[in-house]
């Protein structure tokens, strides 16, 4: 995230180049440091991150319920895991929601993100300072102090959204109870998550503006061009790769959202606000279900390489410049 | 949208009106609910009941967090997150300061392949790893062990350390080290003495991104710790607040400020020193 801008431009020629200097003795174990030194970070990842994801994928081709869980030993079932679910029209409408959540809450976060960040350019020292300090502080709330917040401004009794909008002439808000129905649970979950993100994109993208030179706006408006072929022309082909960064990681980030729907709604009303890793958790600490939970987690693992391939491509382009 | 040239001052004015009154709009939006967090755990309880929400309160109590500090286990739970949160973040910084050197500093063969394995970790679906891991942990016997959720947030944590620590230490001139052990240091000494005080701000900035999530962590805490509920974290005991205040929202939102001070606190104490430090470092560099 924080990359400092600093360090891109810094960078000293290639690193250990320099002292190599004949000592060709001591070259053999000069070697091996660097591997000492990344091994720990190696090991985690293969325990810790690799190992669990093979699991995963071995144990949605195997029968893997409660009594595979106490004996230890499960059958191989094939596809059948993958059968079961894909025939499952529930799982179908689970990633239709899914994909929904995704995308309203990722068009939301880009455009008012966007919009925050101009507007951050334009605006004067002390204001900006201000709006910068409040998004600040959305951005560094934890997540679950924010549901338990939102959960209150929410509440259907005392709770002060449902006050506001009945004095504002909404009478059927009196006492709405946000959580019980599907469509009004889902609009307190994306506005939760719209507001946790926005101030990440609006900052990233206020400092990529920050890169902009001032001269070439200058040049621009002398060569008699409006604020928005400016915006076209100069602004945004300069904000175009960080915008593609930050549009991966938010597709990332909502998609596998599952804290703050587990927390607020549990993925109800009548699983109304059940998206794909609510679901896959569901199977398996409700039903026991694990080799079936495992398969539904491969699924999201699938969908989601379709975002992290382009991310990841851009990354590494990122460090070839480097 | 309007073009073309402006002619003069009152044109500005009255664009920067629906500009200013944006950002106001903006402020508020985002700053309410931290407001109203804060604003709710202080305010007597007769005003949160109050039909009409109370904006400014008459008076400040701090019964609600006594309240919330009465309740079950509270001390323990705090112990439990400070302890996981602050021995992952040492324990990622450690392990994280070697293989950022050994990016930043040293070639080598499959250099790249690490990189690229760093990048491919940071971005991990965690999510889809929380029936492996139970799994795995319960065949293990590291069911309802703290231990368990510092390794695992070590590991979450630490594609990102390595990522900033690596751009920090690239920030640092390799001369200065260089200079060092032509005056005859070794390259640990050179690294200890001359690089790595320039890298602490570098180390803070990134100790703060690893507090911060292992801190909220909520997914995995929920489902590794499980009968024994005197391990649970803060976070999982938070999002069961219904069942510790019932319908009290003062003292729920006690516990809510409470919880997120420590990161408020680091975030307002820390940013500024970054900032200062990363400044201080490239004038000295």
């Amino acid at each position: 995230m924080n990359r400092p801008a600093s360090a891109a431009g810094a960078r000293p020629g290639p690193p250990g180049d320099g002292p190599a200097r004949g000592r060709l003795g001591l070259r053999g174990l000069r070697n091996l440091w660097p591997y000492l030194l990344i091994a720990p970070t190696v090991v985690g990842a293969v325990l810790l991150l690799g190992y669990p994801l093979v699991r995963n994928l071995l144990m949605s081709v195997q029968e893997y319920g409660m009594g595979e869980l106490i004996r230890g030993d499960a059958p191989f079932v094939g596809l059948a895991n993958y059968w079961e679910i894909l025939s499952d029209p529930e799982l179908w409408e689970v990633v239709h929601r899914t994909l929904w959540w995704t995308g309203l809450n990722v068009l939301l976060i880009m455009v008012l993100g966007t919009l925050v960040a101009l507007m951050l350019e334009r605006l004067g020292r002390v204001m900006r300072i201000v709006v910068t300090s409040g998004l600040v502080l959305a951005w560094a709330s934890p997540v679950i102090a924010t549901t338990t917040v939102f959960q209150w401004l929410f509440a259907s009794r005392l709770g002060v959204v449902n006050w506001a909008l009945t004095r504002l002439g909404f009478a059927s808000f009196e006492n709405f109870s946000w959580t019980a129905n599907g469509r009004a649970a889902f609009v307190v979950l994306l506005l939760l998550v719209v507001w946790q993100s926005v101030p990440f994109v609006a900052i990233t993208l206020h400092a990529a503006l920050l890169t902009v030179p001032a001269e070439l706006h200058e040049s621009a408006r002398l060569d008699g061009a409006g604020a928005w072929r400016i915006f076209r022309s100069v602004t945004l082909p300069i904000l175009r790769p960080v915008f593609g960064l930050v549009l991966c990681l938010e597709i990332i980030w909502v998609f596998r959202c599952f804290v703050q729907i587990w927390a607020v709604t549990g993925g109800g009303p009548d699983r109304a606000t059940t998206t794909l890793p609510v679901h896959a958790y569901r199977i398996a600490q409700s039903l026991h279900r694990y080799d079936l939970g495992a398969a539904v987690s491969t699924l999201t693992v699938l969908l989601l390489l379709a975002v992290l391939i382009p991310y990841l491509r851009r990354m590494l382009r990122q460090e070839a410049e480097e | 949208m309007s073009r073309g040239m402006s002619r003069g001052v009152s044109r500005t004015a009255r664009r920067r009106l629906p500009l200013n009154a944006g950002a106001a709009l903006v402020f508020v939006l985002s700053a309410f609910p931290v407001y109203w967090m804060i604003l709710t755990a202080f305010k007597p309880t007769p005003e949160i009941q109050a039909e009409t929400p109370v904006f400014w309160p008459s008076s400040l109590t701090l019964e609600h967090f006594a309240t919330a500090a009465r309740a079950d286990g509270f001390a323990q739970f705090w112990r439990n997150s400070l302890l996981v949160t602050l021995t992952c973040v040492v324990l990622a910084l450690v392990v994280a300061l070697g293989a950022a050197y050994a990016v930043a500093r040293m070639r080598w063969k499959g250099r790249r392949a690490f990189v690229l394995m760093v990048f491919v970790a940071q971005v991990a679906p965690w999510e889809a790893l929380l029936i492996p891991m139970y799994v795995i942990a319960r065949d293990t016997g590291m069911l309802d062990r703290l231990p368990t959720l510092t390794l695992i947030y070590f590991m979450i944590t630490l594609p990102f350390t390595v990522v900033t620590l690596r751009s920090f230490l690239t920030g640092i001139p390799v001369e200065l080290e260089e200079a060092a052990r032509v005056d005859g240091c070794t390259r640990s000494q050179a690294f200890r003495r001359v690089t790595f005080p320039l890298l602490a701000p570098g180390l803070v900035a990134t100790s703060l991104f690893g507090f911060i999530t292992a801190w909220n962590e909520f997914a995995f805490a929920n489902m590794l710790i499980i009968k024994n509920q005197d391990d649970r974290t803060l976070p999982v005991w938070l999002s069961s607040f219904s069942n510790v205040f019932g319908t009290d929202w003062g003292a729920t939102m006690a516990a809510s400020t409470l919880f997120a001070l420590p990161v408020l606190l680091l975030f307002l104490v820390l940013q500024h020193r970054v900032a200062a430090g990363m400044a201080g470092g490239a004038v000295k560099g």
